[in-house]
């Protein structure tokens, strides 16, 4: 038997090393693209500002991990498959081809390059590989004036990296609060406050409609309020999208991914999808979407490898979105239908000047969502209510009085304490 | 023979001697906040409950760490946090479904329950018994899972 796994991310590692725990005689192949070990993305702000070597952002530090669990880990870059005859076609000069018996794409995404003028500009990057944060981490000097374009998650978390490495920020982003798509109106703003507290300047509600380099060899970016901003680097950060180049047209079932069952598998049997370009179960909504975060890419790649080894053995029960953010100090979380679900209920506590905020969305007595901020123990739970779908009863009602008392609903709500393992993969 | 910290709230006073413990043999200051086990109050009931990570066998802490931060220690079986490795990303303090990983300001990293390398200071310190070592296939371990389950429940 022998499985190919196409990209070396988290979704491709995990899923190598699940397939080597359970098929110890089969043959695994990863296939890496990139000028790097396997790293994990969501080290690299701390690569740039140096608390890490660069070896410090790759996933498994042994060197000879892979070899010595027994996987190939080789070099090179998926260009075509052909479903018919199992055979992928590789990206390089000796037009290298290689044979599958199970095959898995974990190729995860790229950032998308906005469609303005002058964005290939030298000085504007994106900051999505190790690759960029090399140039980055070379180009930013302390004192620079740096412009973020896009203010989501990753936009947010890279934030933190250039402020920290001494830039002078200013943030421009499109929508007209930050974190549109992880934070509600009251806690976007707050990250909002925080950050113009911390002196970093915000545009919301703008975008950036032109780059140029001036005379003075700085950038000038033109915004849609008609404001030109100087800088020395910008850095983009507007999204990501799945990477599906290698495939044919309609060669597999692909919407904003790759649509995948609860079997992680494509609508080709013997292919299966992981991670970041994989339309896999929200915990939450019970449908297929990107959640394009790291827990999830996990999940996906152990229930994949799983069902590679023997289809139906594991059924993904759903990944729940979730995301920790730390700006600027300010640590900000956010679980499963954070934005409430239909004839729900809900509570809010929030106090702006401590910039503390913890709202809990209810469906009947159960906990489906989460925001917090400025809250840092014991926040799992969170995610523990909702994922067992553990009935709160009175409980409910007396969160909803005052929510600070989820520690004790939490534990008297589990069947016994810290054995709640109702949470499934 | 692997052993778990098992936690008898029906024999916890409140008294906080384990926080301290654990504060001290862990950060090197007596100050709960920093204590990897935590004891919570009902205060309807005028009960505790002292809480920790039960080293649960999956380990989600462990698979949601994205630097190989958090390994299994053979001796112990448990989930350790290299200081050394982890960059402070805090997922694992929101993957885990127990709410056993914490994050530290002061130090930019995490923090779990480590059982002291095998010598867990809070068993020491607890005067009433309600957190003692044993034997993790002991059956006093089910029994506190299904005892757990009636007194817990209000
Ligand atoms: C700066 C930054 C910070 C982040 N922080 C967080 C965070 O705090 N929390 C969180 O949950 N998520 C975070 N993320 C997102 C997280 O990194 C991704 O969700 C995760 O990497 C997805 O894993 P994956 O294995 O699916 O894809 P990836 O990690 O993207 O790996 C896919 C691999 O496949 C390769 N590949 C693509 N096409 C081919 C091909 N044709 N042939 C061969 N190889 C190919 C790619 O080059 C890549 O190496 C962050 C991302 C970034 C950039």
């Amino acid at each position: 038997m022998h499985h190919v796994i196409v990209g070396s991310g988290p979704a491709g590692v995990v899923a190598a090393e699940t397939l080597k725990t359970h098929q110890k005689d089969a043959r695994v192949t990863i296939l890496n693209n990139e000028d790097a070990p396997p790293y994990s993305r969501m080290a690299i702000p701390y690569y740039l500002i140096d608390q890490i070597e660069e070896n410090g952002t790759h996933l498994r530090k042994n060197k000879d991990h892979y070899s010595s669990i027994g996987i190939d880990l080789i070099n090179g870059e998926l260009s075509a498959i052909d479903l018919a005859s199992k055979t992928l076609l590789l990206n390089d000069s000796t037009n290298k081809s290689l044979q599958y018996d199970k095959l898995l794409l974990a190729t995860g995404s790229s950032p998308n390059i906005p469609k303005i003028q002058g964005i290939e500009t030298e000085g504007v990057s994106s900051c999505w590989t190790l690759a960029d944060a090399r140039y980055l981490l070379n180009k930013i000097k302390k004192g620079d004036d740096v412009v973020l374009m896009g203010a989501g998650f990753i936009g947010c978390i890279i934030l933190e990296a250039l402020v920290k490495s001494g830039a002078n920020l200013t943030v421009v982003e499109m929508e007209d609060r930050m974190v549109p798509r992880m934070m509600n109106d009251d806690a976007g703003g707050m990250i909002k406050d925080w950050c113009l507290s911390k002196g970093v300047v915000i545009h919301t509600g703008t975008r950036v409609e032109e780059i140029e380099k001036l005379d003075s060899g700085k950038l000038g970016l033109k915004l849609s309020d008609g404001k030109i901003l100087e800088a020395n680097l910008a850095v983009s950060a507007t999204g990501v999208s799945p990477n599906t180049g290698f495939l044919k047209k309609e060669q597999l079932k692909v919407g904003q991914g790759i649509l995948v069952n609860r079997s992680m598998q494509t609508s080709d049997p013997d292919v299966f999808a992981a991670g970041d370009v994989a339309e896999g179960l929200d915990f939450s909504t019970g449908e297929y979407s990107i959640q394009a975060i790291q827990p999830t890419a996990v999940d996906h790649a152990r229930v994949a490898a799983k069902n590679m080894i023997q289809l139906g053995s594991v059924e993904h029960q759903g990944s729940i979105n979730m995301n920790v953010l730390d700006t600027l100090g300010l640590i900000s979380c956010s679980f499963g239908a954070w934005a409430g679900v239909k004839d729900g209920e809900q509570v809010s506590l929030i106090n702006k000047d401590r910039f503390k905020y913890f709202n809990l969305q209810f469906e009947d007595d159960l906990l489906v969502g989460a925001t917090s901020i400025g809250m840092t123990q014991h926040v799992g739970v969170l995610r523990g209510l909702i994922q067992s779908r553990i009935r709160l009863g009175d409980w409910k009602d007396r969160l909803l009085k005052d929510p600070t008392r989820l520690m004790e609903a939490y534990l008297s709500s589990t069947q016994a304490l810290g054995f709640n393992s109702k949470v499934f993969a | 023979m692997l052993r778990s910290l098992q936690l008898e709230s029906e024999k916890c006073t409140g008294c906080l001697q384990c926080e301290m413990a654990c504060s001290y043999e862990n950060e090197g200051v007596f100050n709960p906040s920093k204590s990897r086990i935590k004891v919570f109050t009902f205060h309807e009931e005028g009960r505790f409950a002292p809480y920790t990570c039960s080293q649960c066998a999956e380990a989600w802490c462990l698979h949601a760490c994205p630097v190989d931060a958090i390994t299994i220690n053979p001796g112990t079986g448990a989930k350790d946090v290299s200081e050394d490795v982890c960059v402070g990303c805090k997922v694992c303090t929101i993957a885990c479904p127990f709410g056993t990983v914490n994050y530290n300001a002061d130090s930019g990293k995490v923090i779990k329950c480590d059982l002291c390398g095998g010598d867990p200071a809070c068993v020491e310190a607890c005067p009433t018994e309600a957190i003692t070592y044993v034997d993790a296939s002991n059956a006093g371990m089910d029994r506190m899972r299904a005892h757990a389950a009636q007194t817990i429940k209000s």
